[in-house]
């Protein structure tokens, strides 16, 4: 068993610029470990982008990230990440199960052949996303909430440790919103640390234990009900949606106890 | 005449049997390469290097003053990914756009390539005869050592696919996972790159420059309209191609004043067209199919529905229905009601004798719950999206065939269970 002391992530003075213009901007933080974390911040605030930067999918324009204190190339096995569901072409010939197995794919089976222990594995992660009728459907022919499960399927069959999320709740409906929020709490209960980028604030409290707030900096990035605040949800989000972050300073008070008696 | 049909098929000329095969391994790689450029939507660069590669083959030509198939295929190669780069190098270094570039490139090297071509063709120099084949292909009149270097590149193209075949799938579906998994994403996408490039400049051997983007994307996309299954797509774009290259090289060889590219490329175009049309997965003849049996299906429903309600008339669903009475309610031409009962019939929802309509248990379940939908969804527009009551008929006539019983479900829970629809008809459940 790892020690459940280090971070799960650390990212140091994280910067990304998209041609000169910053998309993220000097980000600090350190996540713990065995955490359901949301990320929010308005949009363009550099939520996917520094996931991104720090999964090495963009480049870094300053700083560092490490994953359970290492590089990310010595730990990549232990890293699954969601993309968002529009980034690939669903259209592309493969079914449930062939785009399942790609997360039983790593540097050193590729040239192999897939394994039954892989294919079981497989299918058992399209099992728990409930997808077993569509196993071997077409992916085009799945709506989009049944896409995004495909997607939380390979995830899941990556048997990570850490699980990035992009969005996985953008355009699907709400029983599949529900059963995609279930699955990550199971994990989390299972230990594993499970960072979702999300921009619904009014469910961020029922989800969510830790939170990162963004607004291309750094606002806050804490546990809830530190962080859950008018204050800081004021500060990511501007004064544009003041009456949401007061209504998330109610939701608060109704789902958390207050500072004073938490720090008993 | 069959005599020398017979002589090309059975392979029993060694000349014929060689060109044979190496056409059957050109257009089997260059089809499965351009499959994997089909599905990376890279359709268009192969049109444009295959033009671009002409003046490579020109100076190859000039420099080494032969027409040695290894040194043409080495400057068509070079150029071809010399042409790539400028192309890529414009987009990312300009505010040109890609299509743009493309043309751009397409069309200077294909001209320097004829400029070049026509100074070599007016140079006197005996061993050009033939450099123009490479326009429009001259599969049929391949020498031996053509088909021995073009089907050793050929064979190599197959053997690096089979080996990175689930590296470039992987890439090519979702490049972050690929990314992420560890996978060198940049030199696997400059691998395919240059597969293609080795791809296009052998296959200009079959169908020349001009037409060669058709043998690359034609086969993959007729494949795609026969199966979901990538590697099935594969095998299929790599048969329609060779049996487009044999008949091409055929017709070429039975009629030598034929040139054997545009004739690839017709039979290619005619299989294509075939796989539009009838192809099983989505060809227009599947999907016309089944926009027809979903009318089938809306009418027999309908029919279904009006006979219930009639029934909720009478307040008898038992005794026989009259046709004409069915009719009145729904007006369906004679034959398209026929064929309506015929069919419900078959499905045991209802039973005719003469002119008479049992409804059988199942007809009158079916019946009742395609009211039931139709009422339900009029209730929920009129409370929730507050339209008057006159106005939601149309809408729920529609809704009424597509509502699943999961929305069944909640949408009866949303509702609260009503009793009656916005125009005080009962909302019959069993």
């Amino acid at each position: 068993m790892k020690e459940n002391t280090t971070a799960a992530i650390e990212v140091h003075n994280l910067s990304v610029t998209y041609d000169g213009k910053p998309a993220a901007w000097n980000i600090d933080y350190e996540l713990p470990q065995g955490k359901l974390i949301g990320v929010m911040g308005p949009n363009g605030s550099g939520k996917s982008t520094s996931i991104k930067a720090i999964m090495d999918l963009v480049p870094k324009a300053s700083g560092y990230a490490r994953i359970f204190g290492k590089e990310l190339d010595e730990v990549r096995q232990r890293v699954a990440y969601v993309p968002q569901r529009g980034s690939v072409d669903w259209d592309f010939p493969a079914s449930v199960l062939d785009t399942v197995l790609m997360g039983r794919l790593t540097k050193k089976n590729i040239f192999k052949r897939i394994s039954k222990k892989d294919r079981d594995i497989a299918l058992e992660c399209i099992r728990k996303v409930r997808l077993d009728k569509y196993a071997h459907r077409q992916i085009s022919q799945l709506s989009g909430g049944q896409q995004q499960r495909v997607f939380i399927a390979r995830a899941l069959a990556q048997q990570a440790d850490l699980y990035l999320l992009d969005e996985p709740f953008a355009g699907v409906d709400a029983s599949t919103e529900d059963a995609i929020i279930s699955i990550l709490k199971e994990m989390k209960e299972e230990g594993k640390t499970v960072l979702v980028v999300h921009h619904d604030l009014q469910t961020a409290p029922n989800y969510f234990d830790w939170l990162v707030l963004m607004n291309t900096r750094l606002v806050a990035a804490g546990p809830m009900e530190e962080t859950f605040t008018s204050e800081y949800l004021n500060e990511a989000f501007g004064g544009r949606l003041n009456i949401l972050s007061q209504m998330g300073d109610l939701i608060k008070r109704k789902k958390y106890p207050i500072r004073e008696k938490k720090n008993k | 005449m069959s005599e020398f049909v017979l002589d090309f098929f059975l392979l029993r000329d060694p000349n014929v049997r060689w060109v044979v095969i190496a056409i059957l391994l050109i257009c089997s790689s260059t089809a499965i390469v351009g499959s994997f450029a089909f599905l990376r939507k890279r359709a268009l660069i192969g049109d444009a290097v295959s033009h671009a590669i002409l003046p490579g083959i020109c100076l190859a030509f000039m420099l080494t003053g032969g027409k040695h198939p290894f040194w043409l295929m080495a400057g068509a190669i070079l150029i071809g990914l010399l042409s790539m780069k400028i192309i890529d190098f414009i987009t990312v270094n300009s505010r040109i756009k890609p299509d743009t570039a493309l043309a751009l490139v397409m069309s200077v090297f294909y001209g320097l390539g004829v400029l070049l071509l026509t100074r070599i063709q007016s140079s006197g120099n005996a061993a050009q005869a033939g450099l123009d084949k490479f326009l429009f292909g001259k599969a049929a009149a391949m020498m031996q050592e053509d088909v021995i270097t073009y089907s050793l590149f050929s064979i190599f193209l197959l053997l690096v696919i089979t080996i990175l075949f689930k590296s470039f799938v992987v890439t090519i579906f979702d490049r972050q996972h690929a990314a992420l998994i560890g996978l060198p994403v940049n030199k696997l996408e400059g691998v395919m790159a240059i597969l293609t490039v080795i791809a296009i400049a052998i296959g200009i051997q079959a169908v020349g420059v001009v037409l060669m983007s058709a043998l690359l994307i034609t086969p993959a996309a007729a494949a795609r309209y026969w199966t979901n299954n990538l590697k099935i797509m594969l095998l299929l774009a790599a048969l329609f191609a060779m049996v487009s290259g044999v008949s091409g090289a055929f017709v070429s060889y039975a009629m030598p004043k034929m040139p054997t590219g545009p004739w690839i490329v017709m039979f290619l175009t005619l299989i294509t067209g075939i796989s539009v049309l009838i192809g099983s997965k989505k060809g227009y003849w599947v999907t016309r199919k089944g926009k027809q049996q979903i009318n089938q299906k809306i009418i027999q429903e309908n029919v279904l529905k009006a006979l219930y309600q009639l029934g909720e008339v009478r307040n008898n669903f038992e005794d026989p229905f009259l046709k004409s009475e069915l009719r009145k309610k729904r007006k369906y031409g004679r034959l398209r009601q026929r064929n309506a009962l015929k069919q419900l019939e078959k499905e045991a929802c209802i039973k005719i004798e003469g002119e008479y309509i049992y409804l059988t248990r199942k007809g009158l379940d079916e019946g009742q719950r395609i009211t039931r939908l139709h009422r339900l969804w009029e209730v929920y527009l009129t409370k929730y999206l507050k339209l008057p009551a006159d106005h939601v008929h149309e809408d729920a006539e529609a809704m009424e065939h597509l509502i699943t019983p999961e929305l069944e479900i909640e949408l009866e829970k949303v509702l609260d269970y009503p009793l009656i629809d916005p125009h005080d008809s009962p909302i019959p459940r069993k």
